[in-house]
């Protein structure tokens, strides 16, 4: 729990010596309890007060970081529940297995199938970030050849899946450049594998059916001297699942509850290609820090990327689209112009409705630093300067011949302004994107 | 180790909606369906009743769709033609808890149909099919105010859903709803302060809030499904909270959204590296669906049956 002004009082020197720059001791306490001072200004403060004191102050969720050479996987370090309150920080990992009994062929075949998941959406590389290998052959020089494969020849991350301590140790001395993370303690080996665990430096994950159970075993494993962990609510019921991930949360956000106080892991196992999408997306939304899944397939996997790159947008930041000349369809020099703005809802509203009629056409999205076309117009982001530049740099006039601007219905206001500033015919588009279709059918044909 | 009790204690609720009318109350539908009742966070039921399970509601056009991509047009190939067929299919062989006619040909640009037209394909499906009725306008404002007063008419009394009313066209629909006993979608353009402001407009109007379902216009996953995630989500926390005004069950119009995504409509040779879109497409709409329900959603407008029967299972198992 957060500590009051006045325990933290307890733990300071109380010789109201003003170093710290306060009158007093108690007034310098309730300036660190509103976490409004830094402990360090206090040059006579005990080591056993910077322990209490440093431990209060840490995250309610503690960071977990993967490497993979050069690339660092980071998760945890939350603060809201719900993303209109902030923001959600560190993307959901999204990971796929890997079983080291499959015969070499089909193993490597996997392992590059799975190497390949990325997508280029709105501009943006999405891909996967982990891949899990997993002990089916309960063999330990199978486990370890197999993960010798996937470090030698995967960029991802690294989970390492066994219950045998003694696999798990076999594995970790060939991963090579990777910081793995080691899956999974349980009531039965977690001795051995937080001893591990804290040998390797590795984070751990923690598995359990019940959450009162997980905080038994966090609390025991930290003990053992390791702090970084990942709970594993591993119930079989998707309902439980989805609870437990929200308490979860709550527990660390709200009530400040250490032995909770990390980020969460799903495997998703389902015999239902869609089912285990659903599950995955589900879990993704509320607050998994990790899903582990069988499948991967392209239909598969994109929608559930996509799912992470909506919900991890940050809300208060626009989403923007590159402010330049997009062709839709096979757009020629007789084709239409439309300009809106570059915020990206906007922007792919309008092009959806550009599309749908059918009418190839260019459409302009002029830098308005990510805001719709009113907010733009008012908060003077968007006037005639600003387009002509936005014309200028997309060389309109080298592919347009027709010297005609279709502008949006809300700044009709602009028509004169414009026309003096680029000599171009200035034509008032519909107020709304979903009067592009007949706006362009009657009056571009 | 007790793990601290984290359950919320909320004061208010969604409000319970029932749509359609059976033979006693005036109607001739074989069921009706409710929706609402939350009073926890989605599917949160230790700390409340989470409410009616969400029930599907399948789109069907009062004319043949020209955009619709091949993967879509496959399981209604033989009904695409016939509004009353093609509701029948949706409810018989794929499972839908209402049918949402969409009446796009009664648009200026796309058919410019009369309301006589639409009152028959009305009554058509109302013969065709036993579940309750969404209608849904054109969104041509004037085109809608002459329509939906002949269709509202054609069906009084069978307690059906109509679309909708807007800050700058409710006065009629919420008029003709009123008179006719059925029940409206208000509808905002991804802005929590327009839904409450239309609520408050139609309950102005003495129009009843237990016959209100909310309409946040949908964005399809990848085009701006977050923001109405978080619109929904602000919603229902603020109908939990007691702000009457917006505890009304919530739709959403996933089917259109998702199909007019490129990852769902492109063909497999525009983009093999997406996999096959006899998947793609219904797996991208019941993602939306899937994702939407995580904040709030009561009833949801689908196309896809294998889209359908995905999110069918998933409510189900959420029960």
């Amino acid at each position: 729990m957060a500590l009051t002004g006045l325990e933290i009082f307890k733990l300071l020197p109380k010789t109201n010596c003003k170093k710290c720059g306060r009158p007093t001791c108690l007034a310098f306490a309730m300036q660190l309890a509103q976490k409004k001072a830094n402990l360090t200004d206090c040059p006579d403060v005990s080591e056993e007060a910077k322990n209490v004191l440093g431990a209060a102050s840490a995250p309610p969720i503690k960071l977990i970081t993967l490497k993979a050479g050069e690339k660092i996987f980071k998760v945890g370090e939350e603060t809201v529940l719900y993303r209109h309150e902030e923001k959600f920080h560190n993307p959901t990992g999204v990971g796929v297995t890997i079983r080291d009994d499959l015969d070499g062929g089909a193993f490597s075949e996997r392992l590059k199938k799975i190497d390949g998941l990325k997508f280029t959406r709105v501009g943006t590389e999405i891909g996967i970030d982990i891949i899990a290998v997993q002990n089916m052959s309960k063999n330990v020089e199978k486990f370890s050849s197999a993960t010798k494969m996937v470090a030698d020849n995967s960029h991802l991350a690294l989970i390492l899946m066994s219950d045998s301590v003694e696999n798990m140790r076999s594995a970790l001395d060939v991963c090579g450049n990777k910081r793995p993370l080691l899956w999974s303690a349980n009531a039965q080996n977690y001795e051995g594998m937080a001893r591990l665990a804290k040998e390797k430096n590795c984070p751990l994950i923690v598995s359990a059916p019940r959450l009162e159970e997980l905080a038994d075993l966090t609390e025991k494993i930290k003990s053992l001297g390791v702090s970084e962990m990942i709970l594993d609510y591993n119930s079989a019921r998707l309902k439980d699942v989805l609870q437990g991930l929200t308490k979860v949360r709550r527990a660390a956000l709200k009530k400040n509850f250490r032995p909770l106080g990390f980020s969460t892991i799903t495997y998703v196992k389902e015999n239902d290609g869609y089912q285990e999408i659903i599950k995955a997306s589900t879990y993704l939304a509320k607050y998994a820090g990790i899903v582990v899944l069988d499948v991967c397939e392209p239909w598969q996997i994109m929608p559930l990327l996509t799912v992470r790159q909506n919900i991890f947008t940050d809300p208060q930041k626009p989403v923007q689209v590159e402010p330049k000349l997009y062709q839709v369809g096979q757009a020629n020099e007789n084709s239409p112009l439309l300009f809106t703005t570059n915020f990206s809802l906007t922007y792919y509203t309008v092009e959806g409705e550009v599309e749908a009629s059918r009418t190839p056409a260019y459409i302009l999205a002029v830098d308005t630093e990510g805001t719709s076309v009113l907010t733009a117009y008012s908060g003077d982001k968007l006037n005639e300067k600003v387009v002509a530049k936005a014309m200028a740099n997309a060389k309109v006039e080298e592919k347009i011949k027709h010297k005609k601007l279709i502008i949006p219905g809300l700044v009709a206001v602009m028509t004169a302004k414009l026309k003096e500033e680029l000599g171009w015919e200035i034509l008032v588009g519909p107020k709304e994107a979903s009067g592009i279709p007949s706006y362009l059918r009657s009056t571009w044909s | 180790m007790e793990v601290p009790n984290v359950a919320e204690k909320w004061m208010g609720c969604v409000r319970k909606v029932t749509i359609g009318a059976t033979k006693e109350q005036g109607g001739t539908r074989g069921n009706i369906v409710t929706v609402g009742g939350a009073k926890s966070i989605p599917y949160m039921d230790f700390e409340g009743e989470q409410g009616c399970k969400p029930v599907i509601a399948m789109d069907v056009l009062d004319t043949v769709p020209e955009d619709w991509p091949d993967a879509l047009k496959e399981p209604f190939k033989d009904v695409l033609n016939s509004p009353a067929k093609w509701a029948k299919k949706c409810v018989e062989q794929y499972g839908a808890d209402m049918v949402c006619l969409k009446l796009d040909s009664i648009h200026p640009d796309k058919g410019n149909k009369s309301a006589e037209e639409a009152v028959a394909t009305v009554k058509s499906i109302l013969q065709a099919v036993s579940v309750p009725l969404i209608i849904w306008g054109c969104e041509h404002n004037e085109t809608d105010n002459a329509v939906m007063p002949k269709v509202s008419q054609a069906a009084k009394g069978e307690r059906c859903l109509l679309a909708g009313a807007s800050q700058d066209n409710y006065k009629i629909i919420a008029a003709v709803c009123l008179a006719d006993g059925h029940c409206l979608v208000t509808q905002a353009p991804v802005d929590i302060n327009i839904g409450k402001q239309v609520n408050i407009l139609v309950s102005d109007l003495g129009f009843p809030l237990d016959r209100i379902i909310m309409f946040q216009t949908t964005g399809a996953l990848g085009y701006g499904m977050e923001y109405v995630y978080s619109i929904q989500e602000r919603e229902r926390i603020a109908a939990l909270s007691g702000d009457n005004l917006l505890g009304m069950p919530v739709i959403c119009n996933v089917g259109y959204e998702s199909w007019r995504a490129k990852e769902a409509k492109a063909s497999d040779a525009e983009a093999p590296q997406w996999g096959s879109c006899v998947e793609r497409g219904p797996m991208w709409e019941t993602i939306t669906a899937a994702t939407l329900l995580q904040s709030g959603v009561d009833i949801i407008r689908m196309y896809h049956p294998k889209a359908v029967a995905a999110v069918k299972k998933f409510t189900q198992d959420l029960a």
